[in-house]
C-alpha cells in the first residue's frame, strides 16, 4: 500500500513531531532517546507532546483518516499540512513540496488554491451570508466579484443548498450550516480537503446522512481528504486507510479490513473489539486445507462471507477456494460456524 | 532625634515632587514649545473647517442636513429625534453655543478616533505594546480629569484648541481599550478558518475581525464621545466657548437661568449623538440585509431611480 511511487503522493508526513511548551526542544531529545510518560514529561519540563514521530503518506485522491480519542494529537497533524501549525521536527510535503519552505505568500496561495478545510464547529463567519462565506476563499484570491459568485452558486448546488446564499449562518441548522462549511472548501475547487472532526458535532442520524453524501461528492470529485474524526464507525464507512493514533503516536495504519482482521497493537485491538469482523472477513481468511472434490464449486480467495453462505445454503456441500489455479483451501458449514464463534469470542 | 524620624517620619523626610513637576515642565515648555505648537496647527486647521461650516450655514439648512445624515445612517425615528432636539437647542436660545460645542466634540471625537482605533488594533496585534500602553491607559482614567488642565495650559495655552487636545487626551483610553478587547475576543476558530483560507493578516482584519469586533469598537466610540461631552464644562475652564460656557458662568454667578440652557443643551446633544453612534454600529444584517446605501434617503431616491427605468426604456 505504501509503496506508491512518491509524486503519487497528495501528503506525506515524515517523523513528524509537535512539542508544546517552551522547553520543546530538550523534551524532543529526550523523547527521542526514549522517554515516553508524558506525565514525567509534563512535570519536568511542562512541556505536551502533540504528535510524537508520525510518518504516513496519503495518495492522490485517498480518503485518509486519522482516528484517536480527543487529545491525541489528530487535529495537530491535520494542522501541520496547511501550515497553521508549525512542525517542532520533521517535515511536512504537500504534492511533493515542503510546506516549511514556502514563503508566507506561497504558503497563502497554498491555502487559498489547493488545500479546502472544513471545522468541528463549523467556524462559518457570522457576519457574512452564506454566499459570502462560501465565496471568501475566492475572493481571498481576487477572482472578481461575478466569478466569486457563479462558483459560490455552484458549490453551494453541489451540497443541496441552492438558493439559500443572502442567509446568514444562524438562520440554517447544524446539519446545513456544515453542508455550507463543506461547500466554502469545495468553492474554490481545491486538490485536498482537510476535515477536522466535520460531523461530529450533528445529530446521529443527520451525521449518517451528510457521511453518505461526503461519499457521493466525493466519488465525483476524487479530492485527496485527510480526515480526522474520534468516531471508529465513521472512520471504518470515509477511510480508505486509517490511521490509530494514540498519545500522539501513530499505532497502526491500514485499510478498514486490516485494522480489523489483524491489530498489531493491544490498543489498536482493544479499539476495534466492538466491530465485527464478519463484514471483513474473506473466503482465503474462512478458509481451510484440506480435499476438494473436483465437482465443488470454486470461488475466489475475496469472496466476502455472506456470498459464501448463501452458496452453502443452496446445497453445495463445500467450496473450493482457488487464487487462479493455485488450490487454497476448503470451506464448508463448520469453517463459517468456527469464524461467526471466533468473531463472538473476541468481544 | 532619633526617635523622633522614626515616630514622625515625614516632617524630615520628605522627596520633592512638586520641584521636580515644575523643573520638568519648565524644561518641556522651554525647549519643546516649538512642539506643541505644531500640534496645535492641524487642530485649529480642523476646527476651523468645522466651526466655520456649521456657524455660517443658515439654521433650517442645517437641521434638513442633520436629520437627513441620522436618517441615512441610523433610521427614521432617530432623524426626528434628531430634528426635535436641535429645535429644542434653538428656541431655548443656545444655538451658537451648540454649534461651536458641536464643532469642538467633533474634532476631538476625529482626533481620539484617529488615534484610538490604530493604537488599539496595534495593541491587540503585538502583546508587548499592550504590556506598555495598558499601564498608561489605567493611569490616564484614574487621574481627575482636572489635573490634566494645569499641564495643557502651560503647554498649549488656553483657548478651543487646547480645549480639544485637552478633550481628546481623556476621551481616548476607553476606545483604545475596547478596540484591543473586541478584537481580542474574537472566536479563535473563525479567525483560523480565515488563515486556512489564505487571507493575508491585513485582509483578515478587515473582513473578518474588524466587523466581528464592531459591536465593542462601537461601545468604545460611544464612551468616547460621551466622555467629551462629560468634559466640555471642565475644558470650559481653560476658555472653550460653547455650551460648557454657559454653566460654567452659571456656577460662578449663580445665574441658574445659563446654567440649566446649557446643561439642557449639552444634555440635547448627548442624546441625539448616543443613537448616532449606536446607529453606525448597526451591521448589514440589523438593517434587515441591506446595504448602508440601500436606505435612507438615498436609498429612497435609487429606488426612484430605478422605478423609472422601464419608463424610459419604452
Amino acid at each position: 500500500m505504501d509503496d506508491h511511487s512518491p509524486d503519487a503522493h497528495a501528503i506525506e508526513c515524515r517523523n513528524l513531531w509537535k512539542i508544546f511548551g517552551q522547553r520543546h526542544l530538550e523534551v524532543l531529545a529526550a523523547a527521542r532517546a526514549g522517554r515516553v510518560d508524558k506525565d514525567a514529561i509534563l512535570e519536568e519540563f511542562g512541556c505536551v507532546i502533540g504528535v510524537a514521530d508520525a510518518t504516513f503518506s496519503v495518495a492522490k485522491g485517498e480518503i485518509f483518516c486519522i482516528m484517536g480519542l480527543s487529545g491525541s494529537g489528530k487535529s495537530t497533524i491535520l494542522r501541520h499540512v496547511n501550515r497553521l501549525i508549525e512542525p517542532t521536527a520533521g517535515s511536512v510535503l504537500v504534492n511533493g513540496q515542503d510546506v516549511m519552505s514556502l514563503s508566507k505568500g506561497e504558503l497563502r496561495a497554498l491555502r487559498a488554491h489547493k488545500i479546502g478545510m472544513v471545522f468541528q464547529h463549523m467556524a462559518l463567519w457570522p457576519h457574512k451570508t452564506i454566499a459570502d462565506n462560501v465565496a471568501f476563499g475566492l475572493e481571498v484570491q481576487r477572482t472578481d466579484r461575478k466569478a466569486c459568485r457563479d462558483s459560490a452558486e455552484e458549490a453551494l448546488e453541489k451540497v443541496g443548498l441552492d438558493g439559500w446564499g443572502d442567509r446568514y449562518p444562524d438562520e440554517l441548522s447544524g446539519g446545513m450550516q456544515q453542508r455550507v462549511g463543506l461547500a466554502r472548501a469545495l468553492a474554490a475547487d481545491p486538490d485536498i480537503l482537510l476535515m477536522d472532526e466535520p460531523f461530529s458535532a450533528l445529530d446521529p442520524l443527520i451525521r449518517r446522512e451528510l457521511q453518505d453524501e461526503f461519499l457521493a461528492l466525493s466519488e465525483k470529485a476524487h479530492k485527496t481528504t485527510l480526515f480526522v474524526t474520534h468516531d471508529l464507525d465513521e472512520a471504518m464507512r470515509v477511510g480508505q486507510r486509517i490511521a490509530i493514533m494514540k498519545d500522539g503516536r501513530i499505532d497502526q495504519v491500514g485499510t478498514p479490513e486490516t485494522i480489523v482482521l489483524y491489530p498489531e497493537t493491544e490498543y489498536v485491538a482493544r479499539f476495534v473489539s466492538s466491530i465485527s469482523t464478519l463484514k471483513y472477513l474473506s473466503a482465503s481468511e474462512i478458509a481451510v486445507a484440506g480435499e476438494v472434490a473436483s465437482d465443488a464449486p470454486t470461488i475466489g480467495p475475496d469472496t466476502p462471507l455472506p456470498v459464501l453462505i448463501e452458496q452453502l445454503a443452496n446445497g453445495v456441500d463445500h467450496l473450493a477456494v482457488r487464487d487462479g489455479a493455485d488450490l487454497i483451501g476448503r470451506i464448508d458449514r463448520p469453517e463459517i460456524l468456527a469464524a461467526v464463534g471466533r468473531d463472538l469470542a473476541r468481544r | 532625634m532619633d526617635l523622633a524620624i522614626l515616630l514622625d517620619p515625614f516632617a524630615t523626610i520628605s522627596m520633592p515632587l512638586s520641584d521636580w513637576a515644575n523643573d520638568s515642565m519648565r524644561w518641556l515648555t522651554s525647549n519643546y514649545r516649538g512642539i506643541f505648537q505644531a500640534i496645535k496647527a492641524p487642530v485649529k486647521w480642523l476646527l476651523d473647517l468645522v466651526e466655520d461650516g456649521l456657524r455660517g450655514a443658515p439654521q433650517t439648512v442645517l437641521l434638513a442636513l442633520a436629520a437627513a445624515i441620522v436618517w441615512q445612517v441610523v433610521n427614521r425615528t432617530t432623524a426626528i429625534l434628531t430634528l426635535f432636539a436641535f429645535a429644542a437647542i434653538g428656541i431655548i436660545g443656545a444655538w451658537d453655543a451648540a454649534m461651536t460645542s458641536l464643532a469642538v466634540l467633533t474634532t476631538a471625537v476625529s482626533i481620539s478616533a484617529l488615534v484610538g482605533l490604530p493604537l488599539g488594533i496595534l495593541c491587540s496585534r503585538v502583546n508587548w505594546v499592550w504590556a506598555i500602553v495598558r499601564p498608561v491607559l489605567d493611569f490616564m482614567q484614574t487621574i481627575p480629569s482636572f489635573t490634566y488642565l494645569v499641564p495643557v495650559i502651560l503647554l498649549f495655552g488656553i483657548g478651543n484648541v487646547p480645549g480639544i487636545i485637552v478633550t481628546a487626551f481623556f476621551a481616548t483610553p476607553p476606545l483604545v481599550r475596547l478596540t484591543n478587547l473586541g478584537l481580542r475576543e474574537v472566536r479563535a476558530d473563525l479567525v483560523e478558518a480565515a488563515n486556512a483560507f489564505g487571507a493575508s493578516p491585513l485582509k483578515r482584519l478587515w473582513s473578518i475581525e474588524l466587523p466581528l469586533a464592531r459591536p465593542t469598537i462601537m461601545a468604545g466610540v460611544n464612551q468616547t464621545v460621551m466622555l467629551s461631552l462629560a468634559m466640555s464644562v471642565i475644558a470650559s475652564m481653560i476658555s472653550v466657548a460653547g455650551l460648557g460656557r454657559l454653566v460654567l458662568v452659571g456656577i460662578s454667578q449663580l445665574d441658574l437661568a445659563r446654567a440649566s440652557v446649557g446643561g439642557l443643551g449639552i444634555v440635547l446633544l448627548a442624546v441625539v449623538f448616543d443613537r448616532v453612534t449606536q446607529g453606525l454600529g448597526f451591521t448589514r444584517r440589523d438593517r434587515g440585509n441591506r446595504g448602508l446605501w440601500e436606505q435612507g434617503p438615498v436609498g429612497w431616491l435609487r429606488t426612484q431611480v430605478s422605478n423609472r427605468q422601464p419608463l424610459t426604456n419604452e
